[in-house]
C-alpha cells in the first residue's frame, strides 16, 4: 500500500504507480455507485487522477491520527460534494479509514453519506458540502486561519464548472484576491457538463481564464486526465503560492474518464450502472490494489 | 418604586461591541468578521485594537459565513457581524450546511432585529429569524434583554463550543439588568416573582413585560416576569415551575408569532403541563417604517398589549 504521509512535493513521482492507484479508485467509484444504484459516477471518474495526484503525491497530510485542524498539513476541501465516491475511495486508499467501509456508501447508518459531511465523524472530511458554491469561502477561512497560526500548510479546494454559476463563488473570488489569500490553490473541474446538459447550453461561463485573471488570481491551466501534466501543474501552482495572489488551476477533464460509454456526455452525471454496465466498466479498469 | 430601575439608555448592539472588545483582550482566538456594517454593529473598538483579527468581507454575507466556518478549522472562534436579516434569511443555506450541519464553532451576531429597527422598514425588520435559527439542529439561540446582558452574552458564547445565534437590536433601550447579575446560557432569569400569571419575555420586550407587571400590580395582579434570554435550549424547568404556580402564561417577543419564543414555550407546555397561553408577537405580517415606539404600539407589542394578554390568559385558567 502506498504511504500515508506524502512528504515533500519535490520528489519525483512514480507515474506508473499513480496510474495504478487511479485505476483502483475508478473501480471503487463504479462499484460504490452500482451497489446502491445511486450516486454520481461521471464527475468522480473525471477527477480520479486529480485525487490520486493530490493524496498520493502532492499534499502533505496525515491520515492517522487524524484531526480536524490539520496543523502543519495541507488541507483539501471538496466543494462539489456530489463527487463523493472519488473522495471516499481516495481517503480510504490513503489510509484515513478502512477500505471495506466503501461498501457502506449511501447506506443507512453509514459515515459515507451521499454528500460528504463532518456530521458522522469520517476522518479526512473537514466540511459538509453538496449544496454548491460554498467550499471556496470555507477554504479561504481555513487558509486565513493557517496564516494567523503561522502554519505554512496549503489549502486546496475543488469546484465543478457548473458550480461557478453560484454567486457565492464570485464573492469568494473577489475576496481571496483582494485580501491576498496566497496560501490557497483552487481547482475548477472543467468537464463542460452539468445535470441538465452541457455547461455551454445551460449557462455558458464565457472566458473563464480571463475572468479569473481579471479577479486577480494567478491562473494555471492543465489537462486533469494526464497524470504527468497534472503533477507538473500542481508543482507549478505550489511555486506560485506565497506571492500575494490566490492560485487557480483550470483543469480540463472528461466526465466519465476511463469508462468509454460514460464519456462524452452529461448522461452519467448522476446515474448508476446496471449489472451489465458494471461488468463492462470494470473490464476497462484494472484491479491494482484489490477490490474492497 | 420599580424593582429594576433604569440605569441608563443604551442600544444592545453597543453591548455587543463592548463585549467583543473585552473578549478580544482575553481570548486571542476570537476573530471578528463584518459585512460592511462595522459602525452599525459597533465593532470599531475591536477593529482598532485587533486589526489582525478583524476581517472586512464587504457586502457578501454568504462568503462571510463560509469564511467563518473555515476559520474554525485551525481553532479560531469567529464572530460574524451584520444585520439579523442578512445573518439568517439571506444566508440560510450557508448557515445550515457550512455551520450548523458541519458543527462549526461560529458565533452569528445579528443586530437590527425586529420592528425596533424602525424607519428602514420591513425589508430590514426580520421577524422570522428566531424561528429560522431555532429549527437548525445544534444551534443555540440567545436574545438578551438589554445592553448589559448583550455584553455578558457576547463574552459567554466564546466558551460555548458550537454554533450560536445572538440576536440584538438598534434602538437605545432601558438598561435595567445589573451588570453583576449572573448570566448563564440556557438558564432563564426570574426577574419578578408572582402567582397569577407568567410573563415570559425575551429581548426588548423584557422591559415591556416589567412595565406590564407594574401595571398589573396596580390592579392587584401578581405577575411573574421571566427573562427567557435563551430560546434554544429553552429552560423548560423554569417555564414549568412558573406556570405550576400561576396556571397561565403570556409570551412576549419582537418576532412573528410563528416560530419564536411563543412556539418554543407552547411545545413545552403542551407536552408537560397544558396551560392557557397568550402570544404577544407580530401577527404573521411584515413590519413597516416608523419609530420603535410607534411600531410596537401598532403591531400589538406594547405594554398595554401585554397587560391585556395577561387578563385574557388569567380568564382561561
Amino acid at each position: 500500500m502506498p504511504h500515508a504521509t506524502s512528504a515533500a512535493t519535490t520528489h519525483v513521482p512514480d507515474l506508473d504507480q499513480l496510474a495504478r492507484i487511479a485505476s483502483q479508485i475508478r473501480r471503487d467509484i463504479v462499484r460504490q455507485v452500482h451497489a446502491v444504484q445511486s450516486g454520481h459516477p461521471g464527475g468522480s471518474l473525471g477527477c480520479a487522477d486529480l485525487f490520486t495526484a493530490l493524496y498520493f503525491h502532492f499534499m502533505r497530510h496525515q491520515p492517522t491520527p487524524w484531526d480536524m485542524d490539520g496543523r502543519g498539513q495541507d488541507l483539501f476541501f471538496l466543494s462539489n460534494g456530489h463527487i463523493s465516491p472519488v473522495f471516499y475511495s481516495t481517503l480510504a486508499r490513503a489510509g484515513y479509514f478502512p477500505v471495506k467501509e466503501l461498501a457502506t456508501f449511501r447506506r443507512i447508518d453509514s459515515r459515507l453519506q451521499g454528500h460528504p459531511t463532518t456530521h458522522e465523524g469520517l476522518p479526512g472530511v473537514r466540511m459538509a458540502s453538496g449544496s454548491l458554491g460554498q467550499g471556496m469561502s470555507v477554504a479561504i477561512g481555513a487558509a486565513m486561519a493557517k496564516r494567523m497560526n503561522g502554519d505554512h500548510g496549503l489549502v486546496i479546494s475543488l469546484h465543478g464548472d457548473g458550480e461557478l454559476q453560484e454567486g457565492q463563488i464570485w464573492e469568494a473570488a473577489l475576496f481571496a484576491a483582494a485580501k491576498k489569500v496566497d496560501n490557497l490553490i483552487s481547482i475548477v473541474d472543467l468537464n463542460g457538463r452539468q445535470i441538465d446538459g452541457d455547461v455551454d447550453d445551460v449557462l455558458p461561463l464565457g472566458d473563464l481564464k480571463a475572468k479569473w485573471v481579471a479577479f486577480g488570481w494567478d491562473v494555471q491551466e492543465t489537462n486533469g486526465n494526464d497524470m504527468a501534466e497534472l503533477v507538473r501543474t500542481l508543482q507549478e501552482a505550489k511555486s506560485r503560492t506565497g506571492k500575494g495572489k490566490p492560485v487557480m488551476i483550470l483543469m480540463r477533464t472528461e466526465m466519465g474518464q476511463g469508462v468509454d460509454f460514460m464519456m462524452h456526455s452529461h448522461e452519467w452525471h448522476g446515474i448508476a450502472p446496471n449489472d451489465e454496465q458494471l461488468s463492462k466498466a470494470l473490464a476497462q479498469l484494472p484491479e491494482t490494489l484489490g477490490d474492497y | 418604586m420599580s424593582a429594576y430601575p433604569v440605569l441608563d439608555q443604551k442600544d444592545t448592539r453597543s453591548g455587543f461591541g463592548a463585549g467583543l472588545h473585552e473578549l478580544g483582550q482575553k481570548n486571542p482566538d476570537v476573530v471578528a468578521l463584518c459585512a460592511d456594517l462595522t459602525g452599525s454593529l459597533k465593532m470599531d473598538a475591536f477593529k482598532k485594537a485587533f486589526p489582525d483579527r478583524f476581517i472586512q468581507v464587504g457586502i457578501a454575507e454568504a462568503n462571510m459565513m463560509g469564511i467563518a466556518a473555515g476559520l474554525t478549522i485551525g481553532g479560531k472562534i469567529p464572530y460574524t457581524g451584520t444585520f439579523a436579516n442578512f445573518s439568517t434569511g439571506r444566508v440560510y443555506d450557508q448557515v445550515r450546511q457550512s455551520i450548523a450541519y458541519a458543527g462549526k464553532n461560529v458565533k452569528i451576531c445579528a443586530s437590527h432585529a425586529g420592528l425596533t429597527l424602525g424607519e428602514d422598514g420591513a425589508t430590514h425588520q426580520i421577524l422570522e429569524d428566531i424561528g429560522l435559527m431555532r429549527m437548525l439542529p445544534g444551534m443555540t439561540v440567545i436574545v438578551p434583554a438589554d445592553y448589559n446582558q448583550t455584553k455578558q452574552a457576547t463574552i459567554a458564547i466564546a466558551d460555548h463550543d458550537g454554533p450560536v445565534y445572538l440576536r440584538f437590536g438598534r434602538p437605545k433601550w432601558p438598561v435595567f439588568i445589573p451588570a453583576d447579575m449572573p448570566f448563564e446560557i440556557g438558564k432563564a432569569q426570574r426577574l419578578i416573582e408572582g402567582t397569577d400569571v407568567s410573563l415570559l419575555a425575551c429581548g426588548h420586550l423584557v422591559w415591556r413585560a416589567l412595565q406590564a407587571a407594574e401595571e398589573l400590580a396596580q390592579a392587584g395582579v401578581k405577575a411573574e416576569v421571566i427573562n427567557v434570554h435563551t430560546i434554544k435550549p429553552l429552560d423548560a424547568e423554569a417555564v414549568l415551575n412558573s406556570v405550576a404556580k400561576t396556571g397561565c402564561a403570556v409570551t412576549c417577543e419582537e418576532h412573528n408569532r410563528h416560530g419564536g419564543l411563543g412556539d418554543a414555550v407552547a411545545q413545552v407546555l403542551t407536552a408537560h403541563r397544558p396551560t392557557p397561553q397568550e402570544f404577544v408577537a407580530v401577527n404573521d405580517s411584515f413590519g413597516e417604517s416608523g419609530t420603535p415606539d410607534q411600531l410596537l404600539r401598532k403591531y400589538g407589542l406594547d405594554t398595554p398589549d401585554i397587560v391585556a394578554a395577561a387578563h385574557r390568559a388569567m380568564k382561561r385558567k
